[in-house]
């Protein structure tokens, strides 16, 4: 089910407070985060965040086309690496 | 003969169901269009004339995205999900069920017929 628009799109405090300090200071380093449940807004683009994956932070450059999703859809936390090939 | 959006009616068609031939349109979409026109719904494609044709015809390049328009726009869609390499973005890569569905068993209609691994021997007791 969708989040209710009266609510408005939900941001980590903290981070969001980043940001701000960020876009502040003209400043563009990686910030580093565990929060995964961020929705990106459109203050987030231009940013590169480190997204935490459970195992370590994986970079992500937001573009403009990311508004919208939340962070942690650019952080896949499980590796696939094909089913082995047996050998006789 | 009845030809809307580049496609063909069927001729001895419900017009209900005659409309569902084009793509974009199914069952419900169809009936609201013959509502707001005010034809019956139970009126074969052939029976229609001009008229009527011509006040659907109006009525779908007014109000609907159909056909060519909208599977480009379902492609692009797609596309920009792959482009910004988010999660159903890979998953639509892969083949496999975009929302979450499992798939240790079924999802056959994303992953395509059976491959059957060789080598896996059967429980036996």
């Amino acid at each position: 089910m969708a989040r209710s628009l009266k609510k408005g799109p939900f941001v980590d405090i903290k981070l969001e407070k980043k940001v701000s300090v960020m876009n502040e200071a003209k400043k563009k380093t990686v910030i580093k985060t565990w929060s995964r449940r961020s929705m990106i807004t459109p203050d987030f683009v231009g940013h590169t965040f480190g997204v935490h994956n459970g195992n370590k932070f994986i970079p992500v450059y937001v573009t403009e086309n990311m508004v919208g999703h939340k962070l942690g859809e650019f952080a896949p936390t499980r590796t696939f690496k094909s089913h082995p090939v047996k050998k006789d | 003969m009845a030809r809307i959006a580049g496609i063909d009616l069927p001729k001895n068609k419900r017009g209900e169901i005659g409309l569902t031939y084009i793509y974009g349109i199914g069952r419900t979409t169809a009936q609201n269009i013959l509502t707001t026109c005010g034809i019956d719904w139970s009126k074969k494609v052939s029976e229609w004339n001009d008229e009527e044709l011509n006040a659907i015809r109006k009525h779908i390049t007014e109000s609907l995205t159909i056909e060519g328009e909208l599977r480009s726009e379902r492609q692009l869609n797609i596309k920009r999900l792959l482009d910004i390499g988010c999660y159903r973005g890979l998953r639509h890569r892969k083949g496999l069920p975009v929302r979450g569905q499992r798939t240790r068993t079924n999802s056959r209609t994303r992953k395509g017929k059976r491959k059957t691994v060789a080598g896996k021997k059967k429980v036996t007791k």
